[in-house]
């Protein structure tokens, strides 16, 4: 254009924006953010069902319905059972306490409520020894009353509460300070009491984000290695979660199984990542700001 | 009427009810659960004294476990922030088929259990694997090295610089663009002089973040890294040895530094988003 030339086609085409980048640089863009996710995301994924597939069907149900898988599948699901219901309690009462009143010393609180994520996860489980093992400060406590929590469940469900801490507390926060206290003033005037005005005006005003919160807690609680590892013991089918049964498979070289097992956490996080974009698709305006995209 | 007119000390009164009981239960939980165990380590790993502390600290295998574990975390965070640009770029400006679910895949990392990852990344870069038989060729060798802890490093951080540079980059105003070109800018200037300082402490935040996560990883890491003592062996997985050899002293020491370097990070990012809000508001 620039030249006078102009052919019929360009004459078309509106004017290229002056903030837009030509089409070969815009498609090699493309192409290496593309190549990119693709090497580094969907081939690990698409390697977990693949691995998992190798020795056919037969195989593959055998590693899930061996006694030891199934144990550890249990434990997985009583785990997350555990964790996830008291981490949404807290999540709830964190962001009550936070979002609809003012006081002082909130910002440090709230800092510290995210504070786990931010530690390694192997610390996450060392610190649960150092409290409650052997020669720990309430280990000789514990012991007496004839307790075990290192090596034991309770320390496994104790590492996983800690990792997921923050999730549904950190989704809900943001959510319960942009819709104010205007709502649950009014119903307070109107005489509803504490109870109800939670139950009938603010559960119903954060459910959406209430849910993406437990989700996102439940897929962590499940997958948890690191911290786990530390507490476990790894004692075959007592102290073995999913991952850890992964671990132990993949270590004795049994491939398929470790797959196997590995491909219902994919599974999972696949539903995860369903039903959360889902969620952000759909109720864009109910959840945090930060997941409006 | 005497409290009306006083100034609140603590909190700002309201007419809704529960603030004790939540604030209580809430402290309560965080002490109990988060507060009281680091407090432990803490206090443990103060206990050995700097003398021991150190003594500790200064092996070589301990050095060099830093070593490795901090030059990976560099440089998968280095290759995060230059593709996490590029995707976060891709994602907000352009159309093309099935974005929606190539933005919804960027979570993944975050989604799929660190074991899960590390043992699908060790498949696909082994010497027989799918993409390590072709390295392999070539005469590199990814697993079982450095270069492995990298790969399961990147995994685990990408989703962390697109995340945080793809909502600064919707809201960035299109004007500001058509100004630089209509004074004259090219696209590369304006590109390289309007957006990118714009984009610069997102692309920090997101840098830092990826780099602590990194520090910190270890499940994925593991499978991959071959875990040969001062050549692939990371911080994470000391602790876990220390831990094995029941040498708690020595656990809780590298655990003690570990937790001094996320608090670091925690500091940096904090003071990074703060700055990053202030930018991009005004």
């Amino acid at each position: 254009m620039v030249d006078g030339v102009m052919t019929s086609e360009t004459a078309d085409a509106p004017a290229p924006a002056p903030t837009a980048e030509p089409w070969p640089v815009r498609w090699l863009l493309i192409g290496t953010a593309l190549a990119f996710l693709l090497l580094f995301l969907l081939l690990p994924l698409v390697a977990v069902f693949i691995e998992a597939g190798r020795e056919g069907w037969e195989a593959y149900r055998d590693a899930l319905v061996e006694p030891d898988a199934q144990a550890a599948i249990g434990l997985t699901l009583l785990v997350a059972a555990i964790s996830v219901p008291l981490n949404l309690v807290f999540g709830l009462c964190a962001a009550w306490c936070i979002a609809k009143f003012e006081f002082r010393g909130k910002s440090l609180l709230v800092t510290l409520i995210d504070l786990p994520f931010a530690v390694s996860p192997v610390v996450s489980g060392l610190i649960y020894v150092l409290l409650f093992g052997a020669q720990g400060w309430l280990g000789g406590i514990v012991g007496e009353l004839g307790f075990k929590v290192i090596f034991a469940v309770p320390g496994i469900v104790l590492a996983t509460i800690f990792v997921t801490f923050p999730f549904v507390a950190r989704e809900l926060i943001p959510l319960m300070e942009q819709q104010g206290t205007d709502e649950e003033e009014a119903a307070r005037v109107l005489g509803a009491g504490g109870w109800r005005t939670f139950l009938w005006v603010t559960l119903p005003n954060v459910k959406w984000g209430l849910l993406y919160g437990v989700l996102l807690c439940n897929a962590r609680a499940m997958g948890e290695f690191g911290a786990v590892s530390v507490v476990s013991g790894h004692i075959r089918g007592e102290t073995n979660t999913m991952p850890l049964h992964i671990e132990i498979l993949y270590n004795e070289y049994q491939f398929v199984a470790a797959f196997a097992v590995a491909s219902l956490l994919a599974g999972l996080a696949l539903v995860t990542l369903v039903v959360k974009s889902l969620l952000e698709w759909r109720y864009a305006g109910e959840l945090a700001a930060s997941h409006r995209h | 009427m005497a409290h009306a007119i006083r100034r609140p000390l603590f909190r700002k009164p309201s007419v809704l009810p529960g603030f004790g009981l939540t604030l209580g239960y809430t402290l309560a939980y965080l002490g109990l659960i988060v507060l009281l165990p680091l407090a432990a380590l803490v206090v443990r790993g103060t206990g050995l004294g700097v003398e021991g502390m150190v003594e500790a600290l200064a092996t070589p295998r301990v050095l060099n476990a830093f070593r490795v574990s901090i030059s990976t975390s560099l440089a998968a965070a280095i290759v995060n922030t230059v593709f996490g640009l590029v995707v976060a770029w891709v994602l907000v400006r352009y159309d093309f088929p099935l974005k929606r679910v190539v933005d919804a895949l960027v979570d993944l990392p975050f989604a799929l259990p660190t074991a899960v990852a590390g043992i699908a990344l060790t498949a696909l870069y082994a010497d027989n694997g799918w993409i390590g038989q072709y390295l392999a060729a070539l005469g590199i060798k990814v697993a079982f090295t450095p270069l492995g802890i990298f790969v399961a490093l990147t995994f685990v951080g990408l989703p962390f610089v697109v995340r945080t540079v793809q909502p600064v980059l919707e809201d960035l105003d299109r004007e500001i663009e058509e100004a630089a070109a209509s004074l004259g800018a090219t696209r590369r200037q304006t590109f390289r002089m309007v957006v990118l300082p714009y984009l610069s402490p997102a692309l920090m935040t997101g840098f830092s973040l990826a780099f602590a996560r990194g520090l910190g990883e270890y499940g994925s890491v593991i499978f991959i890294a071959g875990n040969l003592p001062n050549v692939s062996e990371i911080v994470p997985l000391l602790i876990v040895i220390k831990l094995e050899q029941y040498d708690y002293a020595g656990a809780t020491t590298i655990g003690v530094a570990m937790l001094a370097m996320s608090f670091v990070m925690l500091l940096v990012i904090n003071l990074l988003q703060n700055w990053s809000r202030r930018w991009s508001t005004g």
